[in-house]
């Protein structure tokens, strides 16, 4: 294909093709959205480990006396919280609470934070933030220069174990260590993340040094299964975990409140931050739409976009995610609707091309390991 | 190289039709559409006497990622629908010639398999879509 060359790579582009991967355009970016199946990479995930390559994540290193004072006037979680070598979900918001995205603050030393944040919003996410700058601080998108790596499943940790000193039982979920030599391959960030609700672990590291790491990898963690996995399967992992995915669950006009992350919403912290008014507010008079799991029970898979209806046959909101569900194997998907409608147990219609098919309002997370 | 069976015909939409007694078809998707489709885990096909009109959407196949339609490679009526796919559609990625087909349609312009490609012809077309 002739437009591939016009895409944006990551530095583990010129491995994919030995690893059988099949490339696709990812919002501009070429990305293996599978290597041997979904399916198979998913179950891998579940039941042994994958390695992804997500090295088309940004990042932007905060520095500065102001730095942490800042970064809490632009995110709704309250980074005061941070121990150092501590990462923290949270969520950048328009003063109206809309979304800027939803993103990981790693505090890396007392004046130097790392925020990690989605591949398609890093030149919106950089504008938004240099728009702000406020203080003695600097703001630098490293994102070029950063690669990442996540190696995930019940057996990760034994596999990363394998190739490094430090002990990673010691690192905590939502934890990382940095400058850590992994397979001689030094100064890489270790943090126990993820975005597949399986335990494991995203690695940071040099670009340049992101292909040896990933061979590495891949060579100590056969015996243990450990698969190449694409962004398909990440995506059927991320959703049976009811994980957001910004431009679905999050956006613009949806806030993280309303996309069932107010856990990362502070209303209460005691300095100001953007989109703190409307939040609270939101808060106060209730909220008008929320994210609920839904089960489609009649024959269909519900997709992106797809209208929810209620049982009266009124138009009640939309599916924002959905998937038939590699674990569960049930046709399972995220819906954005009207917070009244909302009740776990209600019988639904979706939508599905002109057919009104039979789901029900279900619990989410679907899997939790 | 994917398979392609040569006493079948294809359709640029990729799916194979292979002559039974009469006027009679069966239809299935090819092994390149397969792959390309990866992991397919729903198929509606249409229903038995329902009509399809040739290039015009006589149904949908799913993957884990992605939906497309089933475009009817002729015209004609629906006479037997493959049952065993709805509980499993991974047939098709396994045996996409053979326990995966879809349906079975009486022609009502014969003709019209004039228009679609053998083996070769559809390997070669294959071959220029992967540049």
């Amino acid at each position: 294909m002739g437009t591939e060359t016009a895409l944006k790579q990551t530095p583990l582009f010129e491995v994919y093709k030995k690893y059988g991967a099949k490339v696709i355009d990812f919002g501009g970016w070429a990305l293996p959205v599978q290597f041997t199946s979904i399916l198979e990479e998913h179950e891998a995930v579940r039941t042994e480990a994958g390695l992804f390559d997500v090295s088309h994540m940004g990042e932007v290193l905060v520095e500065g006396k102001d730095a942490e004072s800042y970064i809490n006037y632009l995110v709704t979680n309250d980074v005061t919280k941070l121990s150092i070598n501590q990462a923290q979900y949270t969520a950048m918001c328009y003063p109206d609470g809309g979304t800027v995205d939803d993103l990981l603050v790693y505090k890396l030393g007392n004046e130097k934070y790392l925020l990690v944040i989605n591949a398609a919003n890093i030149e919106k996410d950089y504008e938004w933030m240099k728009q702000h700058v406020k203080g003695e601080m600097a703001l630098q998108n490293i994102s070029e220069d950063i690669a990442q790596l996540a190696i995930q499943g019940p057996k990760a940790e034994s596999i990363l174990q394998k190739l490094t000193e430090i002990d990673l039982s010691e690192i905590g979920s939502f934890k990382f260590a940095q400058h850590v030599s992994i397979s001689g391959i030094t100064d890489i960030l270790v943090s126990r993340t993820g975005y597949t609700g399986e335990n494991g672990y995203e690695l940071y590291l040099a670009a340049d040094k992101a292909v040896v790491l990933w061979e590495k990898l891949l060579e100590a963690g056969t015996t243990n299964g450990l698969q190449p996995c694409g962004l398909g399967a990440r995506d059927t992992l991320r959703l049976e975990a009811r994980l957001a995915l910004y431009g679905q669950e999050l956006s613009n006009n949806i806030s993280p409140l309303e996309a069932g992350i107010g856990f990362v919403v502070k209303t209460n912290k005691e300095s100001d931050f953007i989109g703190k008014s409307a939040l609270t507010a939101q808060k106060k008079a209730g909220l008008k739409r929320k994210l609920v799991g839904i089960e489609v029970t009649g024959r269909g898979i519900p997709r992106h976009g797809y209208k929810v209806i209620s049982k009266g046959g009124e138009e009640i909101g939309i599916v924002t995610s959905g998937t038939q569900s590699p674990s569960l194997k049930k046709s399972l998907g995220l819906a954005l609707i009207s917070a009244d409608q909302a009740e776990v147990g209600a019988p639904i219609k979706v939508e599905i091309r002109n057919k009104m098919i039979e789901a029900v309002i279900v619990n989410a997370p679907f899997y939790k390991r | 190289m994917t398979k392609v069976i040569s006493s079948l015909r294809y359709s640029k939409e990729h799916e194979w039709v292979q002559q039974l007694e009469g006027n009679r078809v069966r239809i299935g998707i090819s092994d390149y559409a397969q792959k390309a489709l990866g992991d397919i885990v729903f198929v509606e096909n249409p229903a038995i006497d329902d009509e399809v009109t040739v290039n015009e959407s006589m149904g949908t196949i799913e993957s884990v990622k992605a939906v497309s339609e089933l475009y009817s490679p002729v015209s004609g009526t629906v006479v037997t629908v493959n049952e065993e796919l709805e509980g499993a559609p991974e047939t098709i990625n396994e045996h996409p010639f053979e326990a995966g087909w879809l349906v079975e349609v009486e022609m009502s312009n014969p003709e019209e398999l004039d228009s679609l490609l053998n083996e070769d012809e559809y390997q070669a077309f294959t071959n220029e879509g992967e540049e």
